[in-house]
């Protein structure tokens, strides 16, 4: 049994690449994650994701680069040694064996006493809500189930690292969201380091402490899920993370304009040799009252309308042709204060709410 | 009756009816095939001589002096021990075999497999003129050795296809998880993987049997001396003299044949309904 006081250990990847013939899995890849850090890989298919937990897990051996866990450097230990947690998008559960069984495989491995073994079985699969499940088969799961089990059995035997490969992927969408908030509450109990992957960008922000946008084998950005979302380090991000509008704009010394109109901003724009304004549509406000003194103003023109529930969302055609996405609350009269199609409308943009990024296409 | 042929026979809407012809299509071809085989049975419980059918008296006298002939048991034996030994060398060797070709990402994978598979392609007698020659360099003409190692080669391609496939419908992020909880790789084999695939295993032992019990090209070249097999034994006896014996023993053949294919389809069919 390990001590208390060595719960969670680093990781520290430095300058992995993983060729496959032409294609770069991953292209000089350098991470630290932090101990007891809740990090997740995001990104679109392809990108690389599954072949750094690969790397990470053991299965995959890089063409080149360092992977140390603490101190210890682990690029040519086997899988079966690195003793780390890791769950499978296919679960990858054990179907000849009961439920009890699979979650009891690593602690047999690890010669343990039976009643132990027993013991710690139970407590695990207490700890993801399946106490009493012991004795099931595994093919008599629900889907959240098996990923229960599959958690459970890969947290029994405490590992200070754990890997997960898009757990929940396979879920409904109200069982996913419950599970995110189980996942999170279990990180902060267990507190091991944690890598995460996935391509759902809400999943993303919702669990993490940090995210590591990656693209083409390359991570485009690491940073918490705030900073990720409110300074998009480039397009690919600000494109990748929400929904964002880019509009050209020019920079003359310290002003920046879009269409001759000079744009009031609070955070300095990037050093770079081009620079986009990036317009979310839930920060772009529709104003009633025409143009508004302190913020950035944008005459357009109504293009659709349509009602969401939740939400409104209105498309809306800036004089130089650009379409704008607009989200808007419905609450009280502003939904009978809704533009018509064709009505000349003016968009305002808050200067905290102005974002100037890297302009050029990543 | 009548109303089963209305019946739809499928999915497609054909009934019973429609395919009426089909169904006596395949009863003709069944007795076909079947009818030489069978027609031993009764031949064997014949008093006479010489192979007759239909006996006129019936008499276990050609049962009783094959299991009283030294040289007939001592080919039953040979042919027994060559058949459970082959089992026991070619299973492993395929299951391997075939895993490994499932499991490594190489590019001459398919390569590989098309070689190992050759002896099944290959004419029976060509493979046993090679296997002749080289044992005859080599000196293990007429040895168990030799005959097991031949039969070996037989079996192999089908135990290599058998597992491949069973392979194919399985999981190997499964072996991964195994290992990524602590279980070096070949413990991830033994206790993951290889129970999961052991009605293929069972089936493909079974084949690999019988491969070797039924075959009679090679051992006519390689077997003999100390160690005729039966099947060798059969062939020369039919060419000396028609005797009765051949048919009790091909009954026998028959039944212990037919009794391992019903076990092997027994353990496909368990493999079928497990996926
Ligand atoms: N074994 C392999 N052989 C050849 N190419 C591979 C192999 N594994 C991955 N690749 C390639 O490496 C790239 C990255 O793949 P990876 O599986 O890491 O993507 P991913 O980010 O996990 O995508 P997804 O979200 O679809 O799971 C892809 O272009 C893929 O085609
Ligand atoms: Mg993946």
């Amino acid at each position: 049994m390990r001590s208390q006081d060595s719960d969670a250990l680093p990781i520290s990847i430095r300058g992995v690449t993983k060729t496959y013939g032409a294609v770069h899995a991953l292209d000089d890849v350098s991470l630290e994650v932090k101990s007891g850090e809740f990090i997740t890989l995001l990104g679109p298919s392809g990108s690389g994701k599954t072949t750094l937990l690969m790397v990470i897990a053991g299965f995959t051996r890089p063409d080149c680069g360092s992977l140390k866990f603490g101190e210890r450097e682990v690029i040519r230990t086997p899988p079966h040694l690195r003793d780390l947690g890791m769950t499978f998008q296919s679960y990858a559960l054990f179907p000849h064996m009961s439920v009890a069984g699979n979650v009891a495989y690593p602690l047999k491995l690890r010669k343990l006493q039976k009643a132990e073994i027993a013991e710690r079985v139970e407590k695990a699969l207490e700890t993801v809500q399946l106490g009493g499940y012991g004795d099931r088969r595994i093919t008599q799961l629900s889907g959240g189930q098996k990923q229960r089990v599959a958690l459970a059995r890969s947290i029994v035997f405490e590992p200070r690292i754990l890997l997960m490969d898009e757990p929940l992927s396979a879920l409904d969408k109200k069982l996913r969201d419950q599970m995110q908030i189980e996942l999170r509450h279990l990180h902060e109990k267990l507190g091991m380091t944690t890598v995460y992957v996935t391509h759902d960008q809400r999943e993303a922000l919702t669990m993490s402490d940090r995210i590591a946008v990656v693209n083409k084998g390359r991570i485009m950005q690491l940073a918490s899920p705030r900073e990720l979302y409110e300074r998009p380090a480039n397009r690919f991000v600000a494109d990748f993370i929400g929904d964002s509008t880019f509009l050209p704009v020019e920079r003359s010394g310290e002003q920046v304009s879009y269409g001759g109109m000079p744009l009031k901003f609070v955070q300095a724009p990037p050093d770079t040799p081009t620079l986009a304004l990036m317009v979310r549509p839930e920060r772009i406000v529709l104003s009633s009252e025409g143009p508004r003194e302190g913020a950035n103003n944008f005459a357009a023109t109504a293009v659709e309308v349509v009602y969401q529930g939740d939400s409104y969302l209105l498309h809306a055609r800036l004089d130089d042709g650009t379409l704008i996405a607009l989200r808007g609350g419905v609450r009280g009269a502003s939904l009978s204060a809704l533009p018509n199609v064709g009505d000349k409308v003016t968009l305002t943009l808050a200067p905290e709410d102005t974002v100037l990024i890297d302009g050029s296409e990543a | 009756m009548f109303a089963w042929l209305k019946k739809p026979a499928s999915e497609t809407q054909i009934t019973h009816g429609q395919r009426l012809w089909l169904y006596v299509l395949a009863v003709i071809i069944m007795v076909l095939l079947v009818t030489p085989t069978l027609i031993v049975i009764p031949m064997s419980f014949s008093d006479s001589q010489y192979l007759e059918f239909p006996p006129r008296v019936w008499s276990l006298r050609w049962y009783e002096h094959y299991l009283s002939s030294p040289e007939w048991m001592l080919a039953t034996w040979t042919s027994l021990k060559t058949a459970f030994l082959t089992m026991l060398v070619a299973t492993p060797a395929g299951v391997l075999a075939a895993y490994g070709l499932h499991a490594s990402q190489v590019r001459f994978v398919r390569a590989a497999f098309l070689f190992l598979i050759t002896p099944m392609m290959v004419p029976l007698v060509l493979v046993a003129i090679g296997v002749f020659y080289v044992y005859a360099q080599i000196g293990i003409l007429y040895t168990l050795f030799g005959l097991v190692l031949a039969h070996s080669i037989l079996a192999l391609p089908l135990v290599v296809i058998v597992i491949g496939s069973a392979l194919k419908s399985y999981d190997m992020s499964q072996e991964n998880a195994a290992r990524s909880l602590g279980a070096p790789r070949w413990k991830a084999f033994v206790t993951i993987t290889l129970p999961q695939i052991r009605f293929a295993v069972v089936t493909a032992a079974l084949l690999s049997f019988l491969t070797s019990f039924d075959e009679v090209v090679v051992a006519m070249f390689v077997s003999g001396g100390d160690n005729p097999t039966l099947t060798r034994n059969m062939f020369n006896a039919l060419r000396d003299q028609i005797d009765p014996t051949i048919a009790a023993i091909s009954t026998i053949m028959i039944c212990v044949t037919t009794f391992l294919m019903v076990l092997a389809q027994i353990f496909g069919q368990q493999r079928a309904a497990k996926d």
